[in-house]
C-alpha cells in the first residue's frame, strides 16, 4: 500500500471516459502536490475499468486506485462511500477532491460525516497556505485554502480545515483548467478487492432505471436569465440567446410579445401571464419593457438592457444599458466572457 | 399504512432577492434588509411529505428546524399547509456550527423523534447551496440516502421508489425505509395555504413565544397541545458538546470578503464599444454574479 499523506482526486468514470471535471481536478491537484512535495493520487470505482489508468496518468496521477466490480457501476452512495472511507482510514490522505456534480455532492458528505473531516462544497479556487488560529493562536503550516462564494453569491469565504484530515472539497465542473501534465507520465496501479472495502449490507439501493431525459425548462430557479423580446426578430435569432445562457449557465425565457410570435414556446414567458423571476442577472435582449413583463423581472438584482432604441422603456429600470442590436452584442459577451473566465 | 414522515427545514435569508439596499456602504451584508424565508427547496420536500400523507391516511409530518426561536414563523407555515406539527432545535450551543456540527445535531433531534419512516429535507438551502446535510445525517443516522429527488413514485412494503433528476437524464431507485430523502427544485411546487388550517392553526405558538403571552392565553393553548410548537434544546436531545456549534465544526471560516456591487444608476454603453463591453464582463466576472 502506498505512504500516507498524499492528495487523492476521485475520479467519475462512465462510458468509457473519465469525466472532464475529474481530470481538471487532477490538474489543479498536480499543481497542489507540487507544493506540498506529496504523491498525486486517483481513485476510480466501478466496473469495466480496464485501461483507465492510461487517461489518468498524463494528468500527473502518480497512483491510480482501482475498484472494480459489476455492483459497483452505476454509482449508488453507499458502497462507494464505504470504499473511500475505508481507504481512507489505511492510506490518510491529506487532501480530497471530488467533482461537485450531482455524484460528488451525494458522496463526499456521506465520507466526510464519517470520518469527521470536514467539506466545502463548490470551491471557485484552491490554494495552498498557512493559517494561525485567531482564538489558541496556534499556528499551520500549508493548509489547503477553500475558496467559495456563499450567502447566494454576496460573499466570498475562505475556509480552512485545520485539525481533521483529509481536507475535503468539491469543485464544479468547468471552473478548473483541464491540461495534460505529461503524456509520457507514468505511475503505479493498485488495484483494490472490493469485498474487502465494501460490505453486502451497503448494496441496500436497487437502481431501476435509467436514461437520458432533458431537464424541464426551470426558470424560476436560475440565478442567470437571458430573456428575449419582439426584437430578437426570429426563432433563429434565440437561438444566439441560447448559446449566451450555455455559455453563461443560464436559463432563456422571453416576453410575451416574442412568445405570441412564435420564437419561443410559451413556458419561458416572463410577466404577469407568464412566471414571476428574480434571478442576480437578467440580461433583457430586444425587449422594450411594457409593464406587463417589467412586473414579472424587476426584482432582479442586476438588469442589463441590450436594445437599439436608447429611450426603450426597460433601460429606466436597467443598471447597465447597452445601445445597439443583439445579433452583434450577444456574440461579443460570448466571446469576452469566454476570453476572461478560467 | 401509517408513517411518521419528517421534514427537515430551515429558515433562510432571501439571497435571491438582494437589492441595493442590502449591501451596506462598507460592503457589508445588510441583513435586517433581507427578509427571512421558508428555504425553497424545503418546501417542495414538504410538499412531498404531504403526498405521502393524502396517499397514506393517519400518518403524521412532523416539521424539524434548527435556527433562531423565530423559526418557529415556518413551522406555522408549514402547519398552515398540512403538516401536523414542528419542533424548533434552537440553543446559543448549536451557534457557529458548519454543516457536519448542524447534522449531527439535527441527526440527534431525529433521533429524539424516533420511530420515523422516512427524513425528507430540500436538496440544499440558498444561503449556503451546500447539499450536504442531508446525506450527512444520513451517515449519523446510519440510513441510506437519495439525493436529487424529483418525485416519490411508490412508497410500499417498506421501500420508497424515487425519481431522481441527475445531470444528463433521470433514474430511478429503490431504496429501503428508512431512509433519507432530499428533493430538488424542479420537484413539484408546494401546496398553498388551506384557509381552514390558517383559521385552525393561526395562534399557534412555540414555547418561547408562548411565555410572553398573558395568563389567560397561555391557559388557553395548555389546553390546546396541537397549538403548541415546541422548542429543544441542545441537552434535550442528548448532544455531545464536542460535536456541536463550533467546537465540532471541523471547517472553519479564514476570511470573508464582501462583493460589492458598484453600479448604482445605469451605466449606457455603445454595442461598437468593444472595450466597454469586455470591461463589463470582467467586472461582473471579478464580483461573481456571472462564472
Amino acid at each position: 500500500m502506498a505512504d500516507n499523506n498524499n492528495l487523492i482526486v476521485y475520479c467519475e468514470y462512465e462510458d468509457g471516459r473519465v469525466a472532464d471535471v475529474s481530470l481538471e481536478l487532477l490538474t489543479k491537484g498536480r499543481v497542489l502536490a507540487d507544493r506540498l512535495g506529496v504523491k498525486l493520487e486517483a481513485i476510480v470505482i466501478g466496473d469495466k475499468l480496464d485501461g483507465v489508468e492510461k487517461q489518468l496518468f498524463p494528468y500527473g496521477a502518480d497512483t491510480v486506485y482501482k475498484v472494480e466490480d459489476a455492483r459497483l457501476y452505476p454509482y449508488t452512495s453507499n458502497p462507494h462511500a464505504a470504499v473511500l472511507i475505508n481507504l481512507f482510514k489505511e492510506i490518510k490522505p491529506q487532501i480530497c477532491l471530488m467533482g461537485a456534480t450531482c455524484i460528488g455532492r451525494d458522496l463526499g458528505p456521506r465520507v466526510s460525516s464519517c470520518l469527521h473531516s470536514g467539506l466545502t462544497a463548490d470551491c471557485t479556487s484552491l490554494e495552498i497556505g498557512d493559517h494561525t488560529d485567531p482564538k489558541t493562536g496556534k499556528e499551520y503550516k500549508d493548509l489547503l485554502y477553500q475558496i467559495r462564494p456563499a450567502f447566494g453569491g454576496n460573499i466570498v469565504a475562505t475556509i480552512v480545515n485545520p485539525d481533521c484530515r483529509p481536507q475535503m472539497a468539491t469543485v464544479r465542473e468547468g471552473v478548473m483548467k483541464k491540461e495534460v501534465y505529461n503524456p509520457d507520465h507514468k505511475g503505479e496501479v493498485v488495484n483494490l478487492d472490493p469485498k474487502k472495502y465494501t460490505s453486502p449490507e451497503d448494496y441496500v439501493v436497487e437502481i431501476i432505471d435509467r436514461h437520458i431525459e432533458k431537464s424541464k425548462v426551470n426558470i424560476k430557479n436560475s440565478p442567470i436569465i437571458v430573456a428575449g423580446g419582439y426584437g430578437v426578430g426570429s426563432k433563429e435569432n434565440f437561438q444566439l440567446l441560447f448559446d449566451l445562457a450555455d455559455t453563461l449557465g443560464a436559463e432563456v425565457g422571453a416576453s410575451r410579445a416574442a412568445v405570441d410570435a412564435g420564437f419561443i414556446e410559451h413556458e419561458r414567458q416572463i410577466g404577469q401571464t407568464g412566471v414571476t423571476v428574480r434571478p442576480k442577472l437578467y440580461i433583457a435582449c430586444g425587449i422594450s419593457g411594457q409593464i406587463q413583463h417589467i412586473a414579472g423581472m424587476q426584482d432582479s438584482s442586476i438588469i442589463i438592457s441590450i436594445n437599439p432604441d436608447p429611450n426603450a422603456p426597460i433601460n429606466t429600470i436597467a443598471d447597465y444599458v447597452i445601445t445597439g442590436n443583439m445579433e452583434d452584442v450577444v456574440p461579443k459577451l460570448i466571446k469576452y466572457y469566454k476570453k476572461n473566465s478560467k | 399504512m401509517s408513517l411518521n414522515i419528517i421534514v427537515l427545514a430551515k429558515q433562510v435569508p432571501d439571497t435571491r432577492n438582494v437589492g441595493k439596499d442590502a449591501m451596506k456602504e462598507d460592503g457589508t451584508i445588510n441583513r435586517a434588509a433581507l427578509p427571512a424565508i421558508f428555504n425553497p427547496e424545503d418546501l417542495n420536500a414538504l410538499e412531498q411529505a404531504l403526498r405521502l400523507k393524502d396517499a397514506n391516511p393517519g400518518s403524521t409530518v412532523t416539521l424539524l428546524t434548527m435556527g433562531l426561536p423565530r423559526a418557529s414563523e415556518i413551522i406555522r407555515e408549514a402547519i398552515y399547509r398540512g403538516a401536523d406539527k414542528g419542533i424548533v432545535l434552537t440553543d446559543r450551543v448549536l451557534g457557529g456550527a458548519d454543516t457536519l456540527a448542524t447534522s449531527y445535531s439535527l441527526a440527534q433531534a431525529v433521533k429524539k423523534i424516533g420511530n420515523y419512516d422516512i427524513v425528507l429535507g430540500g436538496r440544499q438551502a440558498i444561503d449556503g447551496d451546500t447539499a450536504q446535510v442531508g446525506p450527512q445525517i444520513a451517515e449519523k443516522l446510519g440510513i441510506p440516502q437519495v439525493t436529487y429527488a424529483e418525485e416519490i413514485v411508490d412508497l410500499s412494503d417498506g421501500h420508497v421508489t424515487v425519481k431522481r433528476r441527475l445531470e444528463h437524464g433521470v433514474e430511478t431507485v429503490k431504496a429501503p425505509l428508512p431512509c433519507v430523502v432530499t428533493v430538488t427544485g424542479s420537484a413539484a411546487e408546494c401546496r398553498p395555504r388551506n384557509a381552514k388550517r390558517v383559521m385552525k392553526f393561526k395562534r399557534a405558538v412555540s414555547t418561547s413565544e408562548k411565555a410572553k403571552l398573558s395568563p389567560e392565553v397561555q391557559a388557553f393553548l395548555d389546553a390546546r397541545p396541537d397549538l403548541n410548537i415546541e422548542e429543544w434544546s441542545a441537552a434535550f436531545v442528548e448532544a455531545d458538546p464536542q460535536q456541536i456549534g463550533l467546537p465540532g465544526s471541523p471547517t472553519k471560516v479564514k476570511a470573508i470578503e464582501n462583493v460589492v456591487f458598484t453600479a448604482k444608476e445605469a451605466l449606457t454603453l455603445d454595442g461598437g464599444d468593444d472595450n466597454a463591453i469586455e470591461n463589463l464582463i470582467k467586472d461582473l466576472i471579478t464580483n461573481h454574479t456571472i462564472g
